[in-house]
Formats: C-alpha cells, structure tokens, sequence
C-alpha cells in the first residue's frame, strides 16, 4: 500500500503539490491525470523518492521513501521518470539488465539472466537487444526504459508518462502490455498520463489532479462525466458510448 | 541461486595485452645508450647494461604503462559522472586545478617531498573537479560541445593563475614540468608513486557497475537504489588522485584521457566493467607508441611525449566534435 499523507512540495512561493492525501492499495492500474502544471509529476517523483518533500510524509508498504534504505526500497518500488535522457552508450541488454542492480550489483546471477530473458521477451525487444541506445527511436528507447523498470521485479511500479514519444500502435500496444504485467503478475501500476481516454480506458482509478489538489478521485466511469472533466481541464467534453466504454471527445 | 555464469576471457583483450606487452620490450630496447635485449634476456648482458635497464629503461617503460592505464580509466569515470563524451581531466580542469597545487608548494613549501605535494595537488584537483562539475549542473548550456568549452576556459583560467606566479617568482621552467608529460627524467626511485595510481585504477574496476549506474543519471541511480551522491564523490578522489600523482611524477598527459575512452565507447559502449579492461589497454598502448614515435623521430633527441600526445590526441579530438556535431544540440 502506497500512503501519501499531507505532502506538500514548494518551489519558491509556488506550491507545486498543496497537502494531498492519497492511498493506492496493492493491485491494480491508477492513473493520475491533470492540466499542465497539476504537480502529477512531482508528486509521482515524490512517491518515487527522487524528490525530498517540505511537509507530510509518504509510506510504501509502512517504509517511509525518506527515511528507508534506498536499496531497499529499490527491490520494492520503481520509478520510471519523465526525463530519461541518457547518454551513456549501454546496448538494451546490459540496460535492461541494470533493473536487477538493486539485488546482485551488477554480480549477475542465473536468476537476474531468467529474470533478463523474460522481460525481453515479454517487451519484444529480441531483435534490438544488442542495439546501443542512441541506435534506437525514440519509441523502441522508452520500451528498453520501461523494459528495465520492469526487469526490477518490484511489487510497485510508477511511470511519468510511459507512452512519450510513442506513436498509436505503440501507444496501445504500451498500455495492454502494463493492463498484463498487472493482472498477471499482481504489480500495482501508477502512471501519468495526458490522454483521458488512454486513462479511463486502461485503469482501474483515476486520480486528477489541479493547481496542486486532488480534485478528483474514482473508478473511471465515475471521471468520465463532461462536468467533472470539464472543470478539471478547462474544456467541452461530449462523451460517447465506444465499444460499451465512455469516450470523451473534447475537440472542434 | 548466486552462481555466477561462466565468462569466457575475451578474445580482444587477450590480443591487446600481447600487443601491449611487445610494445613494452620496443620501449625498453630503444634509446640513446643502445641495449640488447636478447643479451639481457640471456644473461650475458655487462654489468653497466644490467644497470641502465633497473634504473631507467624498466622504470620508465613501466611509468608509462601506469600513467597511460590510470589516465585512460580516469577520463571514462569522468565521462561517466559529468554524463558527456568529452569530459577528461584535461578538459575538466583537473589538470590545471592539479599543477597549480603543486605550484602553491613549490612557493610555500619550497622542500616539501613528492608525497606531500601530491597530497596538496589532490585537494586542489579534487576542488578544480568538483567545482567543474558544479558549473555544468547550473550551466544554461545544453549543447554536449558546451562541456568542453567550460571545461578549457574553467582549465585556462587556472592555468594562468598558475603562470602569473610562477613568473612572478621565478618558476616558469618547474611549472611546464608538470604541464608537459615527460617521461626522460624517470629513474627507479622516482615513479613508484604510480603504483597509488594503479591501485586506484583497479579501485574503479572493483566499482565499475556504480559507474555505468551513476551514468544513467540521478534519477535512474536513485531508482536503483543507488547513493549518488557517495558514487559521485567515490568517482571524484579516484580521479582526483590519479591526477595528481601522475602529475606529480611525470607531468600532465594532454587528450589520453579523453580519446582513449571515446574510442572504446564507440567500439563496445559504456558498460564501465567491460570497458575498463579495454581503457587501461588501450591507455597504455597508446602512450608506448608515442614514446617509441617521441623517441624514433629524431634519433638521438627525444620529443617529448605530451607534444606526440597532443598532436595526435588533437587531431582525434577534432574527428569526435565533427562527429558530434550534427546530433550535437
């Protein structure tokens, strides 16, 4: 269980993240969705410990991120963040491979090489393995990122935006794949993102964030509503029934 | 289970380390005073032979080999922690940061022992590096080609810091002694410092896999669990030291730090643990042929070999930026 009490995060005199309260029990997709500028990605860097907060706390299965071990909490919670640009020149293999980093250093074991071959597998990343990153698109780059996040084997995973740079079909193939990894292999997945319908779609909750406040929070169909959206975001919303699911269409 | 798979040794660096090791009786066969090996080899060799090989030929031919090694290793733990292909300490002002505290001991503590002022020139390249470092994370710049730039302008001003009082007192021909490599003035008794330098090297072959994390950037180390900053520091007094002590000994080595590890990048990546292996080869490879070149040239003379270095490693430099440039903003 992820508890987020009280957290606020400032820069400045801006409050970026103003006092949220959230709880993400184990199991199951949420995604945290929100204007620009909403703190979705500072609070999700929090959860993920790559960001000190100035007030409240937060707990991954009663481990406090600031105070618990970082390796620690590594073999518990991942984190893939927004902006991963990378310059080291690693072949996918050896990237993918780093998620088992927080258990063997780098020591591989038998165990981290199944755990390398599944993953590569199951991201369909096989003929790529032995390309270098900046031999890849931008696309097949953000599969390799995700494909290290899920090589860590952790009970939780958080991704800022997991389907950056990807076009539709890979888009959609990004979002069945994490549906999979979390009804098969029971991981709690919380991940950012822009498109509502992607989020309503795909997640079992969906949390929306404004100007720093939760503003809403519930199953999809309960978000999927033109006046909630509408004075999340700013804008008309129609929604139409798509295949027996809500879809909003907030164009034209 | 925590067996370990099986590695076989690779091939390439088995082959390297023959070519380094016929380089090596190449470097050690060549000179003013003419030796023969074989002689040697056989034991038939004179007592006064005997004596130049223990006291300058070896030494020498080993100072170059630690130097080039530990040189080449460094600059790949600096590409590693500053997170772009052209950082070095010649280009990252370790360097100069290094010499100039040497200088402040030649002025304050004209008698000091080589040990002494290795220490002082540590903690002056350890706060050159870190400071560089510092500059690049507030910089504005974006562009890779920036690092370099800083990196030369930060090492310039350092540098004529260091001339203005060295002029001022007299030092001028000391102060190019530790800008300029060379390695004619090596005598037993003289290198064994190095042997910090390559104990250090090995240091960073023992952390290799925190390097390759830690170049990931912050977010990707925190993520794995990594303490970053300890990494950073760790990666820091490695290079700083390995620095100074070579500085100290023979003098500032110019671009083997940063074409070395380029090339092994470009060839097998940046996984740190395999390349460091390659580096510390190539390193020293690199370093034996412009001896030999510094050597043969003009017979009986010697060029020195940071003059072969910087002819050669400039012209190198120059490929890489070109070849950055169109992907470079």
């Amino acid at each position: 269980m992820i508890e987020v009490d009280n957290v606020t995060k400032r820069y400045g005199s801006t409050t970026v993240v103003d006092s949220v309260s959230l709880t993400i029990a184990k199991g199951g997709m949420t995604a945290i969705v929100g204007p620009n500028g909403a703190g979705k990605s500072t609070l999700c860097s929090m959860i993920g410990r790559l960001i000190p907060m100035d007030e409240g706390s937060i707990k991954v299965d009663r481990f406090d991120v600031t105070a618990t071990k970082g390796e620690r909490l590594a073999r518990r919670i991942s984190i893939l963040s927004q902006e991963n640009h990378v310059t080291a020149r690693l072949s996918v293999e050896d990237l993918v491979l780093l998620g088992r980093y927080p258990y063997t250093h780098g020591r591989t074991t038998v165990e981290d090489r199944e755990h390398l071959e599944a993953t590569i597998d199951f991201m369909e990343l096989g003929p790529l393995r032995h390309r270098f990153l900046d031999q890849l698109s931008g696309g097949q780059r953000q599969r390799a990122f995700v494909a290290m996040v899920l090589c860590q084997d952790t009970d939780y995973i958080l991704l800022d935006e997991p389907l950056n740079s990807l076009d539709m079909k890979h888009a959609v193939a990004m979002m069945k794949l994490l549906r999979r990894v979390c009804d098969e292999q029971q991981k709690t997945i919380v991940y950012v993102v822009h498109d509502v319908n992607i989020a309503s779609w795909y997640s079992d909750r969906v949390v929306a964030l404004r100007d720093g406040r939760i503003v809403h929070d519930g199953n999809p169909s309960s978000f999927m509503q033109p006046e909630v959206m509408e004075s999340i975001f700013e804008v008309d919303v129609v929604i139409r029934e798509v295949k027996g699911k809500p879809f909003a269409v907030y164009y034209g | 289970m925590t067996l370990r798979p099986v590695k076989s040794i690779e091939p390439g660096i088995a082959a390297s380390v023959v070519v380094v090791i016929l380089l090596c009786f190449v470097s050690i066969a060549i000179g003013a005073y003419s030796l023969s090996v074989i002689d040697l080899v056989r034991g038939d060799a004179e007592f006064h032979d005997s004596m130049v090989m223990a006291t300058s030929r070896i030494p020498r031919t080993l100072a170059i080999v630690l130097v080039g090694m530990s040189t080449s290793v460094c600059g790949l733990i600096m590409q590693m922690l500053a997170r772009n292909k052209f950082a070095s300490p010649t280009t990252a002002g370790t360097v100069p940061a290094a010499s100039l505290g040497i200088l402040t001991m030649a002025l304050l503590v004209p008698g000091a022992t080589m040990f002494m002022k290795m220490i002082v020139a540590t903690l002056f390249a350890l706060v050159g590096t870190a400071a560089f470092l510092l500059i690049l994370r507030y910089s504005p710049m974006r562009s890779p080609l920036a690092v370099p730039l800083v990196g030369l302008m930060f090492g310039g001003v350092l540098g004529s810091i260091a001339t203005f009082f060295a002029y001022r007192y007299d030092l001028l021909q000391s102060l190019s002694a530790w800008t300029e490599g060379d390695f004619s003035r090596v005598l037993k008794g003289r290198y064994e410092l190095l042997w910090l330098s390559a104990a250090l090297t090995v240091v960073a072959y023992l952390a290799a896999d925190r390097f390759t994390v830690a170049g990931l950037g912050e977010s990707f180390a925190t993520n794995l669990g990594l303490n970053y900053r300890r990494v950073t520091v760790l990666g820091l007094v490695i290079v700083a030291t390995i620095t100074a002590v070579n500085v100290v000994t023979v003098g500032a080595i110019p671009f083997l730090g940063l074409i070395v590890p380029n090339v092994i990048s470009l060839a097998i990546g940046d996984n740190v643990r395999r390349a460091v292996p390659y580096a510390a080869i190539g390193g020293a490879a690199f370093l034996l042929v412009c001896d030999i070149a510094g050597r043969l040239i003009r017979q009986p003379f010697e060029i020195p070999i940071s003059a072969i270095a910087g002819v050669i490693g400039s012209m190198v430099f120059l490929v890489l930026l070109i070849r950055e440039a169109p992907r470079g903003s």
